[in-house]
Order: structure tokens, then C-alpha cells, then sequence
């Protein structure tokens, strides 16, 4: 591993900023914006300026206040303090309805239109051609055709918006963004459905719309796509600035650690807990194989083996396939291509079910969506999965119940220690220990736990890390997905690297550092090349 | 202290939070306003054998919509609504009739007993419709079982060619009219309904798993629930409720009528659900809620007529009791009266 050299700027205290002013004024200044919700700070004197005819990237991790930063600009959230500057004018947006007035255009992630209108009532919906006291259909197509063309895209404007790939669609919304004389145009997640193909043809439009004079703020997680596009950029943590930046005098290296910005140097002295000593990995026989196991917008092609007694630590991104790949093992979504091979089975999974009588147990990081039953009790959330493999006309008998429950509840330290207690009313890690306690009731061969730790307090956390490091010991497959590198380097035994939807690399930990991992995920090493392209 | 005063006693604290209270003092409420109508009106009566009064005629006449209400609770409970309960209790009703009809011994037990099996073995074919569609299709329920709602009367039409069928066969009127061990076997049947639907809901784990798949469905299939067979069963459940129900209709007026058999049942029947604490969203049902909710519907319409409400007035009548007991019920709105109620400036003592 090659030793990288600290950027010494990310690290101090304040924002940094580029050396070479530009010589323009910028079209939009936003100045010292903060915002909190009901007391907690979102956004804290964030700065921010996008020049005309700019790609103006913002970056950071989830959470880190990008999409507060829109809203405050397009005026859904009211803001607390600081200002908005438009063309040298303050202004105070009020609704998404008076910045668009004012030329400020958003295209969101999910396509906000109506599929079964053609294409061309899509774009001019509410401002309609209109002749005879009714729509002018034919002027109607002409004016989106025209519109269509200045961007070089060759799409029929009669045809219905839903007979075309999302990519299209997201074109089109982009197209009507900025058929309103949009001055700024903010381009939300947009490439985060498309494929290599449609993400090129959705660049040459902003490179058009670039030629044209627009302010573009882009937002993606894919750092390829930033570096390729992008002039500017600006970078948020934990809804503070920490600085902007001129894409040809950065890395990727440099922004990812402005992006998870920790005091480097300190985390690399936490040792492992787990050495890899403990390993009792039998190399001739995983006890989960996965070969070339794909599926279209959301991971390329990956391979993994999983063997007994051995943690496997994922890092990368968020959106860098980390919690796709999870899925498609658990069969919460069903891969394209590939072969899974547990125990007899050969195959794909079609659904969790299939997956769970296998021996495999997964932990989602959507806590609230994937996992809790809010309104049944804790004991009811614990017994679920176990329950649904016996089957409804097979209840657990009450004294394996409360044998189960007691024994869980003590082996956890979940509080309340309340089997009737409602799910909604325990802590988040206390919720996330439940969980647990769901798929240990299962005994699981295989252990997949995406974001186990996420959004829980210090002391549920380590119990969660003590237990996983226990687990694996008594000889489960573990696969440990974190955001926080230093988490995944303390427990893994194994580690992969995810980066835009694909396996990366796939290294032992012996003596792995964060600085390592977050090279690879950069990109600027890239020690083997994926197999499957 | 916009909270709403508690009452200390800890039995009555649990009595007021359990959801079923409320519905039980409408009921009561209702039965005083009867009793000062006519103070006879609790009494009962044993005539051959066979007890009489409005009590009993209470509890028979809400045997329907009571069956229709337990199917409807758990279809409720996975989040769905059944909308084509009175089709098929109208279907139910004329597969029934025709049989007995069309039998070479049309006043026999046996082809009584034949009739109502094929109807309910329709019925099971009917909520795998209903099932298929919502399950497998994923078509909203509202939409899905619409379809049934109003292509079912058609299908009753067809099946009595658009007449009134009329049957003599008096097993086939017992199960309307007839009375095992003093009681009318109508509520009998409900109640034995009633307390099948319970034993299986809370004696085996469907019960948990349908509020599992309710409360959250994804969750539900990432712990390996099968959602699809639950609600697929549920369809069908409902279905065999609504056709029971049919039967019973049927059987008291002798005859299948397409039209106006369990017209507006899935009414009456959602209406028992909610006024019985279970919420329309899905998620935790309550079945004795059903169960007093039916009975309360029931114990409004004989007390409209029991006080002498003028006939024109009666749907808007009824229309002001439930919105009545829905605003007791919602937590919400007991606060605001209450706040409203409470003397200004003197803030009531809040036991700790």
C-alpha cells in the first residue's frame, strides 16, 4: 500500500478556498446560511456560489446537509440566518414556485412527471400553446421539438413519456427545467438510474446547457462522474462548510477526505480487536459462494466467498454497491445474473424467504422501513422471523417464547427489558438489538448486517461490535457493511471495496489502514481489476 | 396542560384506554334512550321454548353484518378494504336458491345442506378473485374488489335469470329463523364464527403475522413472511364470511334477490370494524371491537325505529350518532372538548 501524504487543509479548522478568484461575479451567493430543525442544526453558516456557465458539484456524505442546502436555496425550508444573493439582488424565496420565477430550476432524483402525457405536454404543461380558445397541439409539439433540439436530443415529442427509459424521462425534465429561461439549473442524484450510456448523453446536455451560460449544481455520489463533469466544487460535513474547490486542482483522495474528514492519524492507531488469528476460515469449503452476481442499475458483476468464523468487512461510498450487493446475497433483490451457492442450493434467490431457509440472515440499514414492526411488541418483532419459517398454524409454543425472549433480552441488555413493550417506544439501539436478537433466534449460518451501528449511542455500539466479534468467534459467516472505516477495520478479517456499484479490491486486514482503504475507494490504486465488465 | 384530566382509579384508567369502551357506552347510551321510549324495552320473554324480545332480535338481526365485519376486520388488519361483500352475499344467496329450486326434492335437509356448500364452495372461488387480484396483481384493494362489487350483482342476476327466486324448504329457513337450546341458531352461528375467527387469529400466529404484514409489509417479507398467501387467505376468508352472511339473508326472506340482497353490507360492516377500534391503515385489529361494533349498528337501527323517527329522517339520523361515536373515539378530540369544557384561568389539579 502506498503511503499518502495528508492534505494539511482538510484537516485544520476553517473552510478552504481556491487560490485563483475568478475574474466573473457569481450568479448566486448564498452567505453564512443556517438552518435547524426543532432545535437540532441542519445547516450551520454554509457558504455557498455557483457561477454562470459552471458545473458547481456539492459534495458530502449522507446527511451532510446537500439536500437542506437546495431546499434552502429553492426556498422549500425558510432559513435561519444568512442570505441569498441573485444576480447582486437579496432575495427571499418562499416556495419552489418563487425561485423558479426568479430562473432557478431543480430536477430531483425520481422523475416528478406525469408518464401517461406525451412528451411534448410534459415540457410545456401549464404554459400550453394555445389557439381557438383550445391547446395547440401541433404548435405545442413544435415548441418541444425546438426545445429538444437545442439540447441535441432526438426524442419524439408526441410520444408518451412512459413508453421511454427513466433516463429519457430525466431528460426530459431536464429539458422542461430549463425551457423556462432557467438561469440555474439543480440537477439532484440524476445519474443515479442510468447506465454508462445515458449518464454520457445526460453530460453532453449539461455541457450544452454549460455553453449556454447556466449554473449547474450537481449532486452525485459517484466521484467518476464529479470528477469528469464538474468545474467547482463544495464540500459539506455534518452541515458545515468545508470548502470549495476547483475540480482540476483536487483528487478524489483529497475530496473523500474532506468528505469523512476524521483525524486521520488517530484512527489509524486503533488496533483490531479481532486478529486474524481467530480466523478458523476452512479455505476448501465457503459457506456462501457467489459468482459473477449482477443485477442492471445497481451492481456490476461480483464474487465473494463467505467462510465460517470469519468477518468480512464491505467499505465504500453510499451508493457504491455496498448495500446492493447485501441485497441481491439475501435475495431482497433478485439478481440478473449469477450463481449463488450455499449449502445444496445452486442458484439465485427470488426471495428472502429462500434465503432465510438457507441460513442466511439479514439486517437492513433502513431500520424503520425494512425492519421494526413499530406497533407490535418487542417480543412479537423479536419471534417474527422464526414465526414465519414455522409457518402461521405452527405458533411457538409460550414457553419456548418466553424462554427465547428472556434469554435475548438479557443476552442484549435490551431496555426496557419489557417483552410487551411496543417496538415504537424503545431507542434506536435498543430497536437495532431486537433486530439481532430476531436473526440469532433464526441461527443463521450467515450474517449479513448492513449499517448495524448507524444512528445508534456509543454504548450500544461497542456492545454491537463486542457481539459481532462473539459471533463470528462461535463460527458465523459475518458480512459487516459501515459507513465508518475504522469500525469495518476493527472487526473485519477480510475486507472489500466497493466503488461505483463494483467490487474494487478485495484485500486480508493485516495492518490495513483507513488512509488505504480510502485510496482505493478513491480510485487512485487500484490493485485488481474487475473481472466481470 | 392541554392533556385531558385521568381518572385515578387504575381499573378505570385501563377501562378508558382499551378502544372497546366507547363503543360499548354507545350502546348503552342508545339502550337508555330506548328504555325512556319504552320501558319494556330489555325485556324478554320465553314463548315454546324459544326466548323473544329486542335483545334477542338485537343479536339476530346483527348476525350479518357481524360475519361480513370478522372477514372484513382481518382484511382491514393487512391494509385492504373488500368492497364486493354484498355481491357475494347476493351471489351466495341465488347459487343457493336455484340449487333448491331446480332439486328434484326441493323440500329436503339434504339439498338444503347441498345448496349452501356449492355457495360457499362459489364463495371460495369468488375471494380467490378478490385475492389473486390484490396479492399477485398488486391492484389496490379499493379498485380491485370494486370490480366484484359491481360485476357480482350481474353475476347473482345471471345466475336467477334477473327473478326473484323464492324456495320452500324449511332447513334451508332454520338457518334464518330457527332456535337451538332457546336461542335463534343465527346467533349461534355468528358467535360460533366469531369465536373460530378468534382461535385462529390469536390461538395460532396468523393473527400476528396479518398484523406484521399490515403494520409494515416490507419488513414483513425481509423476515421471510409469505405477504402474498396471508392476504391471498384473508381475500378468501372474507369471502366465506360475506357468502354466510348471504345465506342467512336468503334464508329469511325465503327467496334470492340480486338487487337488493346485502345491498350496502360492506358498508355497515367497515363501519363496524372502525367503530370497533380498528384502525382503517392496517395493522392491529381488535375482533370483540368488530363484535360490539356490529351489535351497535344493529341496537341504532331498532332504536330509530323504536322512538318513532320520521323515515326521511332516518339515514341522517344515523349519520350523526356514528359521527358522534367516531369523535368519542379519536383521542384527539376528547382533549379539545375537554379543554373546552374546562373553567378558564383555573388550571385542574393533574394527579402526578
Amino acid at each position: 500500500m502506498k503511503q499518502v501524504e495528508l492534505p494539511a487543509k482538510s484537516l485544520t479548522g476553517g473552510p478552504v478556498y481556491p487560490t485563483d478568484e475568478p475574474t466573473g461575479t457569481p450568479l448566486v451567493e448564498m452567505a453564512g446560511i443556517s438552518i435547524a430543525f426543532g432545535g437540532v442544526p441542519a445547516l450551520a453558516d454554509v457558504s455557498l456560489r455557483l457561477f454562470p456557465g459552471e458545473v458547481h458539484a456539492l459534495m458530502g456524505e449522507n446527511g451532510a446537509g446537500k439536500s437542506t442546502m437546495i431546499k434552502a436555496l429553492t426556498g422549500v425550508y425558510p432559513i435561519d440566518s444568512g442570505r441569498v444573493v441573485l444576480d447582486g439582488q437579496e432575495r427571499h424565496f418562499h416556495s419552489p414556485a418563487d425561485s423558479q420565477q426568479a430562473g432557478i430550476s431543480t430536477v430531483y432524483q425520481e422523475v416528478n412527471l406525469c408518464t401517461n402525457l406525451t412528451v411534448a405536454e410534459n415540457m410545456m404543461l401549464g404554459r400550453e400553446p394555445r389557439r381557438f380558445g383550445g391547446i395547440d397541439r401541433r404548435g405545442m409539439n413544435r415548441a418541444a421539438r425546438a426545445i429538444l433540439e437545442r439540447l441535441g436530443l432526438d426524442i419524439d415529442p408526441a410520444s408518451a413519456l412512459g413508453a421511454h427509459p427513466i433516463a429519457v424521462q430525466q431528460l426530459v425534465a431536464i429539458a422542461r427545467a430549463v425551457s423556462v429561461d432557467a438561469r440555474v439549473l439543480i440537477l439532484d442524484e440524476p445519474t443515479s438510474s442510468l447506465d454508462t450510456d445515458e449518464v454520457a448523453k445526460l453530460f453532453d446536455v449539461m455541457r450544452t446547457l454549460r455553453e449556454r451560460g447556466v449554473a449547474i449544481v450537481f449532486v452525485s455520489h459517484f466521484l467518476d462522474q464529479v470528477f469528469e463533469i464538474s468545474d467547482r466544487m463544495t464540500v459539506l460535513r455534518n452541515g458545515q462548510l468545508v470548502g470549495e474547490v476547483l475540480t482540476h486542482e483536487t483528487t478524489q483522495l483529497d475530496v473523500v477526505r474532506m468528505m469523512i474528514g476524521r483525524e486521520l492519524e488517530v484512527l489509524e492507531r486503533l488496533d483490531r480487536e479481532v486478529s486474524s488469528a481467530s480466523s478458523t476460515a476452512d479455505a476448501d469449503r465457503p459457506v456462501l459462494k457467489a459468482l459473477g452476481v449482477s443485477r442492471k442499475g445497481s451492481l456490476q458483476a461480483v464474487d465473494l466467498s463467505l467462510y465460517e468464523g470469519e468477518v468480512v468487512g464491505v467499505a465504500g461510498l453510499l451508493g457504491s454497491g455496498r448495500t446492493e450487493l447485501a441485497r441481491l446475497l439475501f435475495g431482497a433483490d433478485v439478481a440478473d445474473t449469477g450463481e449463488l451457492s450455499v449449502r445444496d442450493h445452486r442458484g439465485r434467490f427470488r426471495t428472502p424467504r429462500q434465503a432465510i431457509q438457507r441460513k442466511i440472515a439479514f439486517s437492513s440499514e433502513n431500520r424503520r422501513e425494512d425492519g421494526v414492526i413499530e406497533d407490535l411488541t418487542v417480543a412479537d418483532n423479536m419471534l417474527l422471523a422464526l414465526q414465519a419459517a414455522r409457518g402461521w398454524l405452527r405458533p411457538i409454543p409460550a414457553a419456548m417464547r418466553n424462554k427465547l425472549v428472556r434469554e435475548y433480552l438479557e443476552a442484549l441488555d435490551i431496555r426496557p427489558a419489557d417483552p410487551n413493550a411496543l417496538m415504537r417506544t424503545l431507542s434506536g439501539g435498543n430497536q437495532q438489538k431486537v433486530l439481532l436478537a430476531r436473526w440469532l433466534i433464526t441461527q443463521p449460518e450467515v450474517l449479513i448486517l448492513d449499517e448495524p451501528t448507524r444512528g445508534i449511542d456509543i454504548g450500544a455500539k461497542a456492545q454491537i461490535q463486542q457481539l459481532v466479534a462473539d459471533l463470528a468467534r462461535r463460527g458465523l459467516a459475518v458480512v459487516f457493511i459501515s459507513a465508518e472505516l475504522e469500525e469495518v477495520l476493527r472487526l473485519s478479517d477480510r475486507l472489500v471495496v466497493m466503488r461505483d456499484r463494483r467490487k474494487v479490491d478485495e484485500l486480508p486486514n493485516d495492518d490495513v489502514k483507513v488512509s488505504d482503504i480510502l485510496e482505493i475507494i478513491a480510485g487512485s490504486v487500484r490493485t485488481e481489476e474487475p473481472i466481470h465488465e | 396542560m392541554s392533556e385531558p384530566a385521568r381518572p385515578a382509579n387504575p381499573l378505570l384508567r385501563r377501562l378508558t384506554g382499551s378502544p372497546v369502551v366507547w363503543p360499548i357506552l354507545a350502546v348503552a347510551a342508545l339502550i337508555v334512550v330506548d328504555l325512556i321510549a319504552n320501558p319494556d324495552f330489555l325485556a324478554v320473554r320465553m314463548q315454546d321454548g324459544h326466548l323473544y324480545g329486542n335483545v334477542v332480535d338485537i343479536a339476530r338481526n346483527s348476525a350479518p353484518v357481524l360475519l361480513v365485519a370478522l372477514g372484513m376486520t382481518l382484511v382491514i388488519a393487512t391494509r385492504g378494504i373488500d368492497l364486493s361483500v354484498g355481491a357475494i352475499a347476493a351471489i351466495a344467496g341465488a347459487v343457493a336458491c336455484v340449487y333448491i329450486v331446480n332439486a328434484p326434492a326441493q323440500s329436503a335437509a339434504s339439498t338444503a345442506l347441498q345448496a349452501c356448500v356449492l355457495a360457499m364452495a362459489a364463495c371460495v372461488g369468488l375471494g380467490l378473485w378478490n385475492g389473486f387480484l390484490v396479492s399477485v396483481l398488486g391492484i389496490q384493494p379499493i379498485i380491485a374488489t370494486l370490480v366484484l362489487m359491481t360485476a357480482g350483482r350481474g353475476i347473482a342476476m345471471l345466475i336467477t335469470d334477473a327473478q326473484i327466486t323464492t324456495v320452500h324448504n324449511s332447513s334451508f329457513e332454520f338457518l334464518s329463523s330457527g332456535f337451538v337450546l332457546t336461542l335463534p341458531f343465527a346467533i349461534l352461528v355468528a358467535l360460533a364464527l366469531f369465536g373460530l375467527t378468534g382461535l385462529l387469529a390469536r390461538r395460532t400466529a396468523l393473527g400476528m403475522l396479518i398484523e406484521a404484514v399490515g403494520i409494515n409489509p416490507e419488513a414483513s417479507r425481509l423476515a421471510g413472511i409469505r405477504a402474498r398467501t396471508i392476504v391471498w387467505t384473508v381475500y378468501v376468508f372474507s369471502a366465506l364470511c360475506a357468502g354466510l352472511a348471504g345465506l342467512m339473508i336468503s334464508a329469511n326472506t325465503s327467496a334470492a334477490d340480486a338487487n337488493s340482497n346485502g345491498l350496502w353490507i360492506e358498508l355497515d360492516a367497515i363501519l363496524a370494524v372502525v367503530i370497533g377500534g380498528t384502525s382503517l391503515a392496517g395493522g392491529r385489529f381488535s375482533l370483540t371491537g368488530t363484535l360490539v361494533g356490529a351489535l351497535f349498528i344493529q341496537t341504532l337501527r331498532t332504536t330509530i325505529n323504536s322512538i318513532g323517527i320520521p323515515s326521511e329522517f332516518n339515514y341522517l339520523f344515523k349519520a350523526i350518532v356514528v359521527i358522534a361515536v367516531c369523535l368519542i373515539q379519536s383521542a384527539k378530540a376528547r382533549a379539545l372538548v375537554g379543554s373546552l369544557l374546562r373553567p378558564r384561568g383555573k388550571p385542574q389539579a393533574v394527579p402526578a
